[in-house]
């Protein structure tokens, strides 16, 4: 199959009713999802929300239907890289010009979309930055210096101060949605900390805008203090991967 | 008993179970080509030790069995990194499969949603759903 630009695929009639995504990547969040698409709705009315079920056991995806929201059921789990792909190929599919990556679990505010957006008129991929405001985001030192140490490297990769690497709250534009719809890593740390090496060394403009962190809205963390050694580990395993790669110019990319 | 004899044996039993996984289709055919040709080796060293001795002499290996230990461990892992390359390819394609099947399936319950007559179906609860 020919290369996919947003270009050659046309706004098909009751498909896209707008140029915004929100892409809600969900395992296993039934309980949080629709407080979450409420919220979606209120912060971003114009845009459209795709949630990608990634083989959830608990009904997310008939949470999400309920509250009105099309469903992409993956047909099990992929990992966070596998559902955002699937949003963002959906996204590019329909001819969609941004799609935004929030979280299901409540802990990205959907009113910061719009900033986020705006921010993709000088940028391909946009990073809503945590830490802006420490006090009510909680991580173990041992992982927040891991972070740290992240973001230093991918800063000098991406040639611009990026604070927060492994945020999952990301606008994409145009030219990054067609790049990630072919080559969005599903490993671990894939959609974030790869991803962003990836795009910026195929000559994509990554830029942050600061963003609050809330509070889980339901469920347990995905992340545990404990586990700050092997999340650096493997977060190194990541990078290098990512800089041994070869690399993918963006605009000369096919997804089949 | 003189270790040829073993080779000869190892290398017959495996070609039998490769012949017979071939032809119950659980081997396809570019691993069983493989397997074939390694199963070959061993049972001509094992019928003709002498090539093995001869090939360790001009290599200037002196224990001629460290020459097929050397040479038996690389193939296998030549073999299992190739299969390794191969499960990562079979991996993206699963999930490419998974994404286009996510796609496709709110694809028709669209459809379906906007097919003529697809409240009353609902409202019966003949609406066969996805």
């Amino acid at each position: 199959m020919p290369a996919l630009t947003p270009r050659d695929v046309p706004a098909r009639e009751g498909g896209r009713a707008a140029d915004v995504l929100v892409v809600v990547p969900a395992w296993n969040e039934a309980a949080a999802l629709p407080a979450t698409l409420a919220e979606i709705r209120a912060g971003v009315p114009d845009a459209d929300v795709v949630v990608v079920d990634d083989g959830s056991t608990d009904g997310t995806a008939r949470a999400a239907r309920d509250a009105g929201a099309t469903v992409l059921e993956l047909p099990f789990n992929l990992g966070v890289g596998g559902a955002v792909r699937a949003g963002y190929r959906y996204a590019l599919r329909r001819g969609y010009a941004v799609a935004v990556q929030v979280d299901a679990d409540g802990q990205h505010d959907p009113a910061d979309v719009p900033r986020l957006v705006a921010a993709l008129d000088s940028a391909d991929v946009v990073v809503g930055a945590r830490f802006a405001d420490r006090r009510d985001f909680e991580t173990s030192r041992t992982r927040r210096s891991a972070m740290v140490v992240l973001a230093a490297v991918v800063s000098r990769i991406a040639g611009t101060r990026l604070t927060d690497t492994t945020s999952g709250f990301k606008a994409v534009g145009p030219r990054a949605l067609a790049f990630y719809a072919a080559n969005f890593p599903a490993e671990y740390l894939g959609d974030t900390v790869e991803a962003l090496v990836i795009g910026a060394r195929a000559g994509l403009v990554v830029t942050q805008v600061p963003v609050q962190m809330r509070p889980r809205r339901a469920g347990a963390p995905s992340q545990r203090p404990w586990r700050a050694g092997l999340y650096l580990g493997r977060a190194v395993v990541a990078l290098v991967m990512a800089l041994v790669r070869r690399r993918v110019p963006a605009g000369e990319v096919a997804f089949p | 008993m003189s270790p040829q004899v073993l080779y000869v044996v190892g290398a017959v039993v495996a070609l039998a179970l490769i012949v017979e996984m071939v032809r119950r289709r659980t081997l396809r055919e570019k691993y069983a080509v493989l397997w074939t040709a390694v199963g070959v080796v061993v049972l001509v060293v094992g019928l003709a030790p002498g090539l093995l001795t001869a090939a360790a002499d001009l290599l200037g290996v002196e224990v001629p069995a460290n020459l097929l230990f050397f040479v038996a461990s690389l193939t296998l892992l030549l073999v299992s990194v190739q299969q390794s390359a191969e499960l990562g390819r079979l991996e993206e394609r699963t999930r490419t499969l998974a994404e286009r099947c996510a796609e496709l399936g709110a694809e028709v319950r669209r459809l379906q949603d906007d097919a003529p007559g697809a409240d009353d179906r609902r409202r019966r609860g003949t609406d066969p759903g996805p």
